[in-house]
């Protein structure tokens, strides 16, 4: 595969004498396997959609890949009525520890990351130093004794319990600080100090506006990192009512794997995936902006 | 800009504004950092001074030293996990940032129709939860009504394993490398689109072939992306949890509970209650990332010398 692509790209460029950066030069044969290799990425996501819509029996008596008996109402009604309903508390559940923690954890490294950008102050670089390095403190061994200073506080199996570790943000500051030093120019900031305006003024009215597409990119990060965790929810939290939608439908799966309920679970748990995977995609397909040109912040600079 | 010498008339007002300047950069990066302190920091510490303990059934906790990371080097478990977790890294981070790395390039080569539609669409797995897609992949490889597995009966082959001992860490690597190949195309789409293009024109003009542009102007020119991508992904690897964790539901023969180093730490302090142990591992499996990632470093930084 490799060599034909590269004999393609070779034929392209001697073809083409245009020295511009994007040339109208388009490659089919290049576009096809691009297109092969997507199928990849997206069959599974298919798969999803089309076993959301089976009945429990026909998942196993119908190909995986095709339509078969239309039961999607009947399987989007168990899901929310099943354990009277504790599907729907999940998703509401998800939501506010994704908003909360990725709002807060954004709004925090914003202003720390303009601190570390725009002031030379004692500590400053000592501290930023020790924040860049905590990106490769694995979280998963923080949650441990984390987990235990909070049965100790009486803070397990609550939402804090969840919200507060995701609040902190080492890459966030490390992307704010990157985005701030070139978004915020110098000579504004002296320019409102010249006419008398005070520090925090200067940040709330002039520089925050400047800082958004970095903030929204921060935001993005943590809404997907909360939105997607797992091992935290998993250890903090007791009451099925507290889960967060991975940790529930995780449940779900492992009651439905080892068939000790009367129920076959299968097209719930599928279903109900389904549905939990929904509003981020939409998500990322209303704000492709923002994440196309932000999540390449942090390594562009770097 | 602060530090600058100012004549000595002005050095008064001049200190009256450092001290304010002072007192907004720290009013501003306390909240973060005191958030930090208590999260990150204290619970590092109280780690660290966990594992110096031991829990008797007879008197009580009381310091044995490095006990427990002697216990945690000679320990088959540790180890295993370790061993599994290396292998992982060497085989499916080369696999996967190798084709972020072409499908981004070709990409930036804007030769590409539909360029946006594709972008997308290899980026959309990372949308969905690594819980949801391990539950969705356990469903395709599984031999009930995984499509696979249907595909085979119908030629009349027996039904791929992918659950078996010796295929599931592989099972395992294609789920990640499914979710994050799109993650870092973007990253390293948007480092490559950052090239000034005066970079590789005349080289263009001189009749250098696209692949000799990718090659010699590109790649190294992103080479802060590309260690970036590098890290996280070392970082991601030794903290495998997620997956395994629920594939171990469907497999439990070919995935133990000390399959990876975090599914061994949970195991030890949620099902042994032995925290001061899983405190040792949790250190430990710290300090092997960090030390993988700055040999990372090491070798971009001198690779970098080097060229």
């Amino acid at each position: 595969m490799t060599a034909t692509l590269t004999d393609q790209v070779v034929t392209r460029v001697r073809a083409d004498s245009l020295p511009r950066r994007r040339r109208s030069g388009k490659s089919a044969l290049l576009t096809v396997l691009m297109l092969l290799c997507l199928v990849y990425f997206l069959l599974p996501i298919f798969w999803l959609v089309v076993a959301s819509t089976k009945a429990n029996e026909d998942l196993f008596s119908s190909f995986g890949l095709w339509f078969s008996r239309m039961n999607l109402l009947q399987n989007l009604h168990d899901v929310f009525t099943f354990q009277n309903g504790v599907f729907g508390h999940w998703m509401l559940n998800s939501l506010v520890y994704a908003i909360v923690s990725g709002f807060g954890a954004s709004a925090l490294a914003t202003a720390a990351g303009y601190a570390f950008a725009k002031y030379r102050f004692p500590g400053g670089n000592a501290m930023f130093t020790v924040v860049l390095g905590a990106v490769m403190i694995p979280m998963t061994a923080l949650a441990i004794p984390t987990y235990l200073l909070f049965a100790g506080a009486n803070l397990t199996n609550t939402p804090w319990a969840v919200i507060l570790p995701s609040l902190v943000s080492p890459f966030g500051v490390y992307l704010m600080r990157v985005y701030a030093t070139d978004a915020v120019p110098d000579s504004l900031i002296e320019a409102a100090r010249v006419d008398g305006a005070g520090e925090m003024r200067i940040f709330v009215q002039i520089v925050l506006r400047l800082l958004v597409p970095g903030s929204v990119t921060v935001l993005l990060f943590t809404l997907v990192a909360s939105w997607n965790n797992y091992f935290l929810p998993l250890i903090m939290l007791n009451s099925p009512e507290l889960f967060p939608l991975p940790v529930g439908l995780a449940q779900w799966q492992a009651a439905s794997a080892a068939g000790s309920g009367s129920q076959a679970l299968f097209s719930t748990v599928i279903t109900g995936s389904l549905v939990s995977v929904l509003p981020l995609m939409a998500a990322f397909l209303f704000l492709q902006r923002y994440w196309q040109s932000g999540l390449g912040t942090g390594a562009v600079k770097a | 800009m602060t530090q600058q010498t100012r004549p000595p008339l002005q050095r008064k007002t001049a200190n009256v504004a450092k001290r304010r300047q002072y007192a907004a950069a720290y009013t501003l990066s306390m909240p973060f950092m005191v958030v930090f302190i208590l999260m990150i920091a204290v619970p590092l510490i109280y780690a660290g001074y966990l594992s110096f303990f031991k829990k008797q059934l007879i008197g009580g906790v009381s310091f044995v030293g490095l006990d427990n990371y002697g216990r945690a080097l000679t320990d088959p478990s540790f180890l295993g996990g370790v061993g599994r977790m290396a292998l992982f890294l060497v085989v499916q981070v080369p696999v996967m940032l190798g084709l972020s790395l072409l499908f981004a390039l070709v990409l930036d080569s804007g030769m590409l129709r539909l360029q946006r539609f594709i972008r997308l669409g290899v980026f959309l797995p990372y949308a969905i939860p690594s819980v949801i897609a391990t539950l969705m992949w356990g469903y395709l490889y599984g031999k009930d009504f995984g499509p696979f597995a249907q595909l085979a009966k119908a030629l009349g082959l027996p039904a791929p394993d992918f659950l078996a001992g010796g295929n599931v860490l592989f099972s395992i690597m294609n789920i990640v490398t499914w979710g994050f190949v799109g993650y870092n195309m973007i990253v390293m789409y948007a480092a490559l689109r950052s090239i000034p293009a005066e970079l590789y024109e005349a080289a263009r003009v001189d009749g250098a072939s696209e692949w000799r542009v990718a090659w010699s102007i590109k790649i190294p020119a992103i080479r802060g992306a590309l260690l970036l991508t590098t890290i996280f992904s070392v970082i991601g690897s030794f903290q495998l949890f997620n997956e395994p964790n629920l594939l171990r539901v469907i497999a439990p023969a070919a995935i133990g509970q000390d399959y990876t180093p975090n599914m061994y730490a949970y195991q030890l302090s949620f099902v042994n209650q032995d925290s001061n142990y899983a405190a040792a591992i949790a250190f430990l499996l710290g300090i092997v990332i960090m030390a993988v990632s700055y040999v990372v470093q090491l070798t971009a930084n001198r690779k970098e010398k080097e060229s």
